[in-house]
Order: structure tokens, then sequence, then C-alpha cells
């Protein structure tokens, strides 16, 4: 079978720089790594390789350094990498990369699964994975926690709801969107891993390998236009009122009122 | 460095952290030097990594490999002694000077991890001056008789020992001086004893031991390349060996580092942080600047080797540099720890004691100075 992972290298950390004039984050100088939800779902097309055989592609866009987040990928476990890299991709909103990755997800040809993190820590959007499967028009799985069953022609998985679990069957090609587990432990590659990925393929495909010049890439084919990135003002420490709820209610009207809420 | 070498990095580092941290501060305390940890590393692929795959090794540089010691070391320094003293004192000697069988003979077992092997060169009245080795082996009906001693012999007593290249006089070479020999003799062989070394300061988790021999009989075929070649291959693998020694300076210096920049940001006192008082600032400029250099100068070293260029003198520079860039680092780091810094529940107390062996042991800080001022022509006058 053939398995597509598509995944993004986001900055390491949870206090992001924000350049004020762009309002897009600051990737300089910020360790990167691969995004965690991503990580998760690669792990899991190992997981069901291991049973099915087949093979693992995966596909990122990004600057040229995501390399190594790929590089990364193929010590896991991946068999091959395409960084899809083009200044002509550069300022692509959830559309136009999923407008990029479904032009590349058809130059690779035939595929039965495509593994996608639910959403990237860093624009936490969880959008790119459901557009890619509208893009291509085959069906989507969300939420999706593990494979549980698949054959030549559909997939069982697990897929978390508010209130627990739904078990979905779907046909094939089909693209998953994967949550991560508390128990989950990424792989950690060993250095014979780490060599062995330098001999499998990483390729770098640009706007003349996709085609369809006129396509919604880039900055220029995203309905997006981010007006104004900024941090959310600090909240004020909260008052937790100790006290019997007797007395509590009476001090909480006291408050409210104080402050001129009630 | 190349993007192997970034992944390769941030695989040990997550490794260190995610398998060694959480029992480093036990191991230390026990002085339990772990199997099951050992084991771990192997499958890391942390023995033998500049070995060729043909022989079970990952095939990476010498740059590499010290990149692995420094992460390891970063988090503890018992382990990286272990891998360090397992690659380049263990298994270099038997990868450079072994003849084909007896690489294929002892590195796969040695680079998977089943076996560990030790380098037994320091003897009871012989430290620094390596030459006075009073251990022999004489050739008897085709096998050597080895009567000895050696001690401080890191990775050659524990329960996954399996042999240890040792130091031997094999005779008087014409002109009066002795002959020295390496042979390779397996734990286990009658006539050789290996007991564990207690009660150390430092490096509690790594396993450290004393050996005897008496009438011990190996075959002939155990010599390690020819014949009163022994001296230049302990010269040759302490070379190799000061790069780990430096890398595990470097990494005990970055992990203290960063221990006491992280102490100091949060700590309190005066109602501001630490850290925000300039001669604590000036303290943690001091030790970023410090560790800075003494990469630039061990990833220098390595270069050297791997392109083949002599390296000699770096080694001994960046080993002595390193080194002592740890101490300075942990002395002050300790300081800013406060009373903290002297419990055993802070972890910057056990980097303060390990960091002691590294300006004594494979040459003594005196030893690297006296190769370095060798090196740069002071006696040649």
């Amino acid at each position: 079978m053939n398995f597509i992972v598509c995944v993004k290298q986001v900055p390491d950390t949870t206090e992001v720089e924000v350049d004020r004039e762009s309002g897009t984050i600051i990737r300089e100088g910020v360790p990167s790594i691969l995004n965690p939800f991503d990580e998760f779902a690669l792990n899991e097309a190992i997981r069901v390789k291991e049973k099915t055989g087949g093979r693992i592609t995966v596909l990122s866009m990004g600057p040229p350094q995501a390399q190594e987040a790929l590089r990364k990928c193929l010590a896991i476990g991946a068999d091959e990498a395409i960084l899809l890299t083009d200044q002509a991709f550069a300022g692509s909103d959830t559309w136009a990369t999923s407008f990029t990755l479904a032009r590349a997800v058809e130059k690779l040809g035939k595929y039965d699964l495509i593994f996608c993190g639910q959403q990237a820590t860093d624009g936490d959007t969880a959008q790119v994975g459901p557009e890619l499967a509208r893009q291509l028009n085959i069906p989507q799985m969300t939420y999706v926690e593990s494979i549980e069953e698949i054959d030549d022609g559909s997939v069982i998985c697990k897929k978390e709801t508010d209130g627990g679990y739904q078990r979905v069957k779907s046909g094939l090609p089909a693209l998953l969107a994967f949550i991560s587990t508390p128990a989950f432990e990424p792989k950690i590659p060993s250095i014979m891993e780490v060599m062995g990925a330098k001999s499998k393929t990483l390729s770098q495909w640009g706007i003349d390998d996709l085609g369809d010049e006129d396509g919604d890439y880039g900055l220029d084919g995203s309905p997006t236009q981010v007006i104004r990135v900024y941090s959310p003002p600090q909240r004020g420490e909260g008052v937790i009122i100790e006290e019997p709820p007797e007395v509590a209610v009476d001090k909480l009207i006291e408050y409210l009122e104080s402050e001129g809420i009630i | 460095m190349t993007e192997e070498q970034k992944i390769l990095r941030s695989s040990i580092r997550d490794f260190a952290e995610s398998e060694i941290a959480p029992v480093a501060a036990d191991l230390d305390e026990s002085g339990e030097f772990s199997v099951e940890l050992t084991r771990k590393m192997a499958d890391m692929g942390l023995f033998g990594i500049v070995v060729p795959e043909d022989y079970g090794g990952s095939g990476m540089d010498y740059l590499s490999y010290c990149i692995a010691v420094e992460e390891l070391a970063r988090i503890d320094g018992s382990q990286a002694a272990t891998v360090a003293a397992g690659n380049s004192l263990g298994i270099g000697p038997i990868y450079y000077y072994g003849n084909e069988q007896q690489r294929e003979e002892w590195l796969p077992r040695l680079c998977c991890g089943e076996i560990l092997s030790s380098f037994g060169l320091t003897e009871p009245d012989a430290g620094s001056d390596a030459g006075a080795s009073r251990t022999t082996a004489k050739l008897k009906d085709g096998k050597w008789v080895i009567n000895g001693s050696k001690i401080f012999i890191t990775n050659s007593s524990s329960e996954i020992s399996g042999v240890c290249t040792v130091q031997v006089v094999t005779g008087m070479r014409d002109d009066g001086r002795k002959e020295i020999s390496c042979i390779l003799v397996p734990n286990g062989t009658p006539g050789f004893t290996a007991e564990k070394m207690t009660d150390k300061m430092m490096w509690r988790g790594s396993d450290t031991g004393e050996l005897y021999f008496e009438d011990c009989q190996v075959p002939e075929e155990n010599l390690l390349g020819g014949r009163g070649e022994g001296f230049h291959q302990m010269l040759e693998t302490l070379d190799n060996g000061r790069l780990a020694i430096a890398a595990m300076g470097l990494g005990g210096a970055q992990g203290a580092f960063e221990m006491a920049l992280d102490y100091t940001r949060e700590r309190e006192q005066f109602g501001q942080p630490i850290s925000t008082f300039q001669v604590n600032a000036f303290k943690l400029a001091d030790m970023a600047v410090e560790i800075e250099a003494a990469r630039a100068l061990l990833y220098k070293a390595c270069r050297l080797r791997d392109q083949g260029e002599s390296f000699s003198k770096q080694a001994a520079m960046a080993k002595l540099y390193c080194s002592e860039v740890m101490g300075r680092v942990v002395d002050q780091a300790v300081q800013l720890f406060g009373g903290y810094g002297l419990m055993k529940e802070y972890q910057i107390e056990r980097f303060y004691r390990d960091y002691k062996l590294l300006t004594i042991g494979e040459g003594t800080s005196e030893v690297q100075r006296i190769v370095i001022s060798r090196k740069i022509g002071c006696y040649d006058v």
C-alpha cells in the first residue's frame, strides 16, 4: 500500500515571536521541531506499514531548512520525502497550502491513505487536513486516534468525540487527521537509523514541478489575508473565595457589586 | 554541522533526557553500573559509532561521536564515561590495530552492547609514567603468560565486561628500553581477576575495575598488532580518547550552565531574580563564552582528525581546556545555587563531583601541558 504523511516543521517554543510588520511568525533563530501531531501520524503510518507492507512518502511544504524535519522522518522510518519549496509558495494560508499539497499528491500518483496531524502547534488551525481531502475529493476522518483495521478497500478508525469514541469505516483512498495520545512516546531514531536516512531520497519540488502556474499558490492564492497578529492581553489574577457556600455567596455579591458588574 | 549531525544531536538529547535523566541520581547514589541502561545505549548505536557498519558499527565520523558524548555528558557523566571509554579505549584499539580475525571476533559483539571491552594501561606504580609498566607477558609454548596488575580500568569489571586490551612488557629492545605490546585478554580467562572498585567520588554509575594477572595464559595470536607496537598504540589511543574526554567536559559544562541559568532566573532574593544581579549575570556570561570557545576548539580538533590531518596537539588542547572549563563552570554554578547546590537533591552537586576525573583521567592536565609544550617547540632548542 502507498501511504502519504503530511508534516510541518514548527518552532520549538510556546513563546513564538511575531513580526509586527508582516504579522507572521519569526522562524529565524528559533529551534525547529517536527510538529508533534504529525510525528504521531507518522508513527501510526509506520505501525500500519509493518502489517500491510508498502511505502511511506512524507510530504511537507516549507522553507529549505524544513529538510531537517524530513530527514528526521526518514530516520524514524519513512521511505522517501519530498519538500515543496519555492518563493511562489511563500505566504500561503491553509487553502493555498492544501492546494499545493494536493498538486503534489496528484503528481505522486496512486495512494491509499493520507496521514495528517490534526493541527500544527504554531498556527493551530486544524484546517489543512480537511481542506486537502476536499481538494482531492476523497473521504476524511478527523480526530483519529488509531487505525484498527485496514485492507485493500477500506479502513476502520477509532476517533475521539466529545463524549467518547466512534469506530468509523471508510473506503480508500482516504485522509486521516490524527490527534495524539498522552501515552505516545515519540520514537527516538538510533544512530544507525540516522545514518540510514542519508541514503533515502529527499527531493525538492517547486512550482515548475507541480504545474498549474495560475493555481492558488502562495500569498496571491490565499483567501485569508492576515491584517494583524498580536498576543492576547494578559489576564489578571482571579479571586478565589474560600468560604462555606452561605458565606461565599454574600462575599461574591459584594465583590461583583464593588466591581460594578451587578 | 551536517543534517545527520543535527539529527544525531537531537536524538541523543531526547534519549538522554528521557532514559538517563530519570535514573542518573539513583545510580550515582547507589554506585550501581546499570546493564539495562548500557544495553539501551547500545540499541541507540552508541557503541561503535565510528566503526564501519560491516562490523556492526554506525560508520559516523569523530565529530559525530563527540557530539553524542557531549549530549550524554550534558545529562550524566557516568553514562557518558561508559560510552566514551567503550568507544575510545575499548573498541578503538581492536578496530584500529586488530587483525581481521580479531575484528570479526570482537567488534560485532561490542557494537551491539552484548559485551564491553576495556583498555588496561594504568598500574598502581605507572600512571602518568606509562612507560614504567611492570605487567609482563612471556611467550611460552605458543601462549602468552601474563603477570601483574592494572588499576582504574573503566568498563573492565562489570558483568558484561568481555575483553581487556592489556598493555604488557614483552621483553627488552636492542636500545635497552622496554618492549611494550598489547594483548587481548578475555574476561573469565583463568588467572585474570577483575575486581570492581567502589567508593568513588565521581562517575559512580560507571564501572571501574582493578585487574590482577597471575600466570594468566592466552594464545599467542591474541597479540594486538605487532610485538613492540604497544607504546605507539597506547599514544594513539589516548589521542583519540582525549577528544571524547574533552566532549565530556564540554557537555558537562553545558549541562551545569543550563541548570545555573534556569535556577538563577527562578530564584528570587531582595525581590528580584538573582540572574538580574550583575555579579551573577557576569558569571553566567563568562560561562557561556568559555563553553562556546571550548566547543569551537574541540570541534576543530575533531574536524582535523576526520580530515586525516595531525590532531594530536589540538586533542591535548581540547582535553585540557574543556575539562578545566567544566571545572570553572561547575564551581560557579554551585556558587549560584548557594546552599541548595551543596545538597544531593540538586543535580549540580553530582556535576561538581563528576568533573574532577576529567582533569586526571586519560592524561592529567599537567600531562596535556607537557604534550602541548613539546608540540609547540618549547624544548626544541
